[in-house]
């Protein structure tokens, strides 16, 4: 069993960071340079730590696979970024914050993690807006913001419709200034492709070149991965094609714990599949809930009409109806499942069915289509540049997607796994979202991590790591990792099969899908892990890959991550069977509200809501590799205490 | 429908590359251009043919990844778009369509359709920042800025780095992305304290990576992605002009012992 300390400094909650801050250890500014750090990742976690660490003083080594720092996935973020600086002067707070997003996350974070990133998130605005990050303003020049995917208080900044890109540009000028410095030394089109691990701690990474297919040994004081979300494993979602869980992966089999990996995220708004060539889903921003009206038919036989021609009598808003309070905003979680239902009864619409109508008739006809085209005036044309359809004219079809995964590696309050020296940030650690993120809190937890939290909480490891001592890559433990790498490639080039890896991709997608996506069932998920059981096997005799190890090969590339994709399908299977309750993202049939229970009579929930069992499920479920792919996973519990809030139904009405 | 494809063909740097012509499995008018070569990759596969490489990745005209000249035109037919961003409905059945990569001196050609964009980012390494180090940052709203102002920097910002408009230029000139950037900081009033030294960072390393010069045909904005206005050159140039009339700032020795 694998030692699970979180850390979580004693007193008051408000005070833990401040705290823990003063007290944990310094490094002297002459010792810092005599530590390297290898930061795996540039996304909005790497690039904001990589640039923070090297203006401390260490020695930093960035990689990324990307052809260049700025192409991470953190780039395709859309909607915004939440901070708690209230200067809306609608009743927002650091507490009110932290409070919407344990609750957002039904009750499955941690709350001190939680209470750090809401106080911190004041900083990361002042800090971006420093580095020239364009964010939208008003007209008397100081920052704008708008309300968000489940919050009720104003508090998201954005940058039009590419907050992400315009807060990785920023993350990347900090790094490129570093890198200009001398203080960081870049790596790109450089996967990660196992970590290595020296007398129990993280002291290295076996690296490719994908240009040249060269395999390289790093070797370093502290490793830190900063690798993304692996929401790919659906094959269909709205992540970049190349977002992967191979870093995590690799951490994963070299003993890292792997944190509740069934906490997937499905957004509601996303353009459905329109056929099996597809390759991606896109994201229609969630901010378009703000003035769209959510619809189908009342009656299945309206489903195939044009939507002009049903009468407003004859259409069902339903999320206006189930959740009055919160309509339309209502978080994505429950705006997901909601959508599954009324297609499920047979009423959704479009040539498939599965799908519902986002409408903005009611919206132009109060402020003006001009309006409309100025908030969203982007959001349309892609939506028409994909399906040839005008949404000033027709309802826009929208059905839920994969979007992002609350779980990940497992780290302690230092941000730290359970490998000594192995540090986890952003989407690639499970810590701050619990079984359900709200809207634009990704972005802001990935700069938490990189520019404030990291940075302060790496020194308890550094300073108790003598400096300059860090192990040789002629060590065993590198050989043996690069001889595993090389293994793999030899394999998988040199085997007989007849499939390519791309569509083993599809096959585990809607294996994934169909059994481990919005609704999980005891049966489906045991059918689940017995196809992917086969499936495993048959990839391991049955995969092709063309064409050289050396020099650019993408099928090469493609297959390691599929092969990491497979067995972390069926980790995830596991942890959705053995989590015998609802939560947040996380739905199992057999545990939902019904017409008998009181919550649903006192009108607090609806029936089909999530029903949690607190008294047993609280807790992260950390999961162990047992050494071999076919041997059963061993799970670890960190139980979730909670001081400040009081665990509670989770309530939208 | 179907469409017979013309791709160039290059199995490394070195080598010397050619066209080749594939025909098309049967296509659906939505898929997007590059699923189209995803699904003409699966066949090649299948026939134990190395698939051709090209670059991708988000598929929303936003990371900067693809990289497609189709007949002729860096990102396709379409304005206002990125490869990923081209479906094919453009298309009609029975085309003919020439596949090529971004060529350019500076953007050497690693595979096939995929080349070595890594000189974006030295040029950006040489100063396109403002030197701001974590946690020393003002209240944001102590600094306000005109929205106008933010509007057009924003305008510049929205640049996805994809070098089409060095792809389109004759010159393989770099001007309109480095002026994109300069552009974005130079209107901010955070950006004013480095704003000539910036300029000037930049567009010395922009000549030292061998980027062409500027001839102002206008090529680049026409297949700008993000229809980024070639006013940013103009806009470039004079802060190029100051920086050269003021020189380096003097150097001023630190020191004194308290
Ligand atoms: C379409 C879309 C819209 C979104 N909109 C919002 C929003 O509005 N607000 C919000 O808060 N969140 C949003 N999110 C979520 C948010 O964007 C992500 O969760 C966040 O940006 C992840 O950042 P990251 O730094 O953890 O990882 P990423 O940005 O994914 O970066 C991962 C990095 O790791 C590198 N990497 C990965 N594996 C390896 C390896 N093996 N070797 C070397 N390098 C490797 C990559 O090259 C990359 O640099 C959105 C997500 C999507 C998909
Ligand atoms: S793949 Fe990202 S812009 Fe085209």
């Amino acid at each position: 069993m694998a030692t699970l300390n979180s850390q979580i400094p004693a007193g008051p909650l408000s005070d833990k960071w401040e705290k823990h801050k003063f007290s944990s250890k310094l490094i002297n500014p002459a010792n810092k340079r005599k530590y390297k750090v290898i930061v795996v990742g540039a996304g909005l976690a790497g690039a904001s730590a990589s640039a923070t660490l090297a203006e401390l003083g260490y020695e930093v080594h960035n990689f990324v696979f990307h052809d260049s720092p700025r192409r991470a996935h953190s780039v395709a973020a859309q909607g915004g970024i939440n901070a708690a600086k209230n200067y809306q002067n609608d009743g927002d707070s650091v507490h009110r914050l932290f409070y919407d997003t344990i609750k957002g996350g039904d009750y499955r974070a941690r709350e001190a993690n939680v209470h750090r990133l809401a106080e911190v998130s004041v900083n990361i605005i002042d800090q971006c807006a420093a580095q020239g990050v364009p964010f939208a303003r008003e007209y008397g020049g100081l920052l704008d913001n708008r309300s968000f995917g489940g919050a009720q208080v104003s508090r998201t900044f954005y940058a039009r419709g590419q907050t992400g890109q315009q807060l990785l540009l920023g993350a990347y000028s900090a790094l490129n200034k570093m890198i200009g410095a001398g203080g960081v030394k870049s790596y790109t089109h450089s996967e990660m492709l196992d970590l290595v691990v020296v007398d129990g701690h993280a002291k290295g990474i076996i690296v490719r070149n994908l240009q040249t297919g060269e395999i390289t040994r790093h070797s370093a004081d502290a490793v830190v991965l900063a690798t993304g979300g692996y929401g790919n494993v659906y094959n269909l979602s709205t992540y970049a094609r190349g977002s992967n869980v191979t870093a995590s992966w690799r951490a994963y089999k070299r003993g890292a714990c792997f944190g509740n990996p069934c906490y997937t995220q499905i957004h509601p708004t996303c353009i459905p599949v329109s056929g099996d060539y597809q390759s991606k889903l896109t994201l229609m921003s969630e901010s378009l809930r703000n003035d769209g009206r959510i619809w189908v038919p009342k009656r299945k036989e309206d489903c195939k009409k044009n939507p002009a021609d049903i009468a407003e009598g004859d259409r069902d808003y339903y999320l206006e109806r189930m959740y009055s309070a919160f309509g339309n905003l209502a978080p994505r979680d429950v705006a997901s499942r909601a959508a599954k239902y009324v297609c499920d009864e047979g009423r959704g619409i479009g040539d498939t069915g599965l799908g519902v109508y986002l409408d903005f008739g009611d919206s132009i006809r109060r402020l003006g289509e001009g309006k409309v085209r100025e908030r969203y005036g982007n959001l349309f044309s892609m939506y028409h540049e994909i399906t040839n359809e005008d949404a000033y004219k027709t309802p826009m079809r929208i059905y839920p997607a994969v979007h992002y995964t609350m779980g990940g590696l497992w780290v302690d309050y230092n941000l730290m796994s359970n490998i000594p020296g192995l540090f986890v940030l952003g989407e690639a650690n499970f810590s701050d979202h619990g079984a359900n993120r709200l809207g634009a809190s990704a972005l802001m937890q990935g700069l938490s991590d990189g520019y404030f939290v990291l940075p302060s909480t790496i020194t308890t490891y550094l300073a108790n790591v003598k400096a300059g001592g860090r192990p040789a890559t002629d060590r065993g433990e590198f050989k043996q990792a690069e001889e595993e790498v090389r293994n793999f490639t030899r394999r998988v080039t040199s085997n007989n099969g007849k499939r390519t890896p791309d569509s083993f991709h599809k096959q585990l997608g809607k294996i994934m899908w169909d059994y481990c996506g919005m609704a999980r069932t005891e049966t489906g998920l045991q059918k689940a892990i017995q196809l992917i059981g086969d499936l495993r096997e048959e990839f391991r005799t049955n995969v092709k890959v063309l064409g050289e190890p050396d020099g650019l090969n993408q099928p090469l590339e493609k297959a390691g991550r599929v092969a990491d994709f497979i067995e972390l399908g069926e980790l995830m299977c596991r942890d959705a069977l053995m989590r015998e309750e609802s939560c947040g993202g996380h739905f199992r049939e057999e545990y939902q509200y019904t017409p008998n229970d009181p919550e649903v009579q006192q009108g607090v929930v609806n029936t089909g809501d999530v029903k949690r069992r607190d008294d047993q499920f609280a807790f992260v479920a950390a999961w162990e590799y047992a050494g071999a792919p076919d041997k059963a996973p061993i799970l670890n519990k960190e139980p979730l205490i909670y001081e400040e809030v009081k665990m509670s139904t989770r309530s939208y009405k | 429908m179907k469409v017979s494809l013309k791709v160039w063909r290059q199995k490394n740097a070195n080598a010397a590359g050619e066209f080749k012509t594939y025909a098309s499995p049967e296509l659906n008018p939505n898929m997007s251009f590059l699923e189209m070569l995803d699904v003409v990759n699966e066949e090649l596969s299948n026939r134990g043919e190395d698939p051709i490489a090209f670059d991708h990745d988000c598929r929303e005209g936003i990371c900067g990844t693809c990289s497609l000249v189709i007949d002729g035109k860096p990102h396709g037919p379409h304005k206002g778009v990125a490869t990923c961003q081209t479906y094919m409905r453009s298309f009609s059945n029975g085309d003919q369509i020439v596949i090529e990569p971004w060529r350019a001196k500076a953007f050497p050609i690693v595979k096939d359709l995929v080349c070595d964009r890594k000189s974006f980012d030295r040029i950006q390494q040489a100063g396109g920042f403002i030197s701001v180090r974590t946690g020393s940052a003002p209240d944001a709203n102590s600094i306000p800025v005109p929205k106008e102002n933010a509007d057009l920097a924003m305008d510049a910002a929205q640049c996805i780095g994809c070098g089409a408009c060095v792809a389109a230029c004759k010159n393989a000139s770099a001007m309109l992305f480095v002026s994109a950037k300069v552009s974005h900081l130079g209107l901010m009033p955070q950006g004013q304290p480095e704003r000539y030294k910036r300029v000037k960072a930049m567009v010395d390393q922009m000549d030292t990576e061998g980027f062409g010069a500027c001839t102002v045909t206008g090529s680049c904005e026409a297949v700008c992605p993000k229809e980024i206005s070639l006013d940013f050159i103009a806009r470039m140039n004079r802060d190029y002009a100051v920086a050269l009339i003021q020189g380096d700032p003097k150097q001023v020795v630190g020191g004194g012992a308290g």
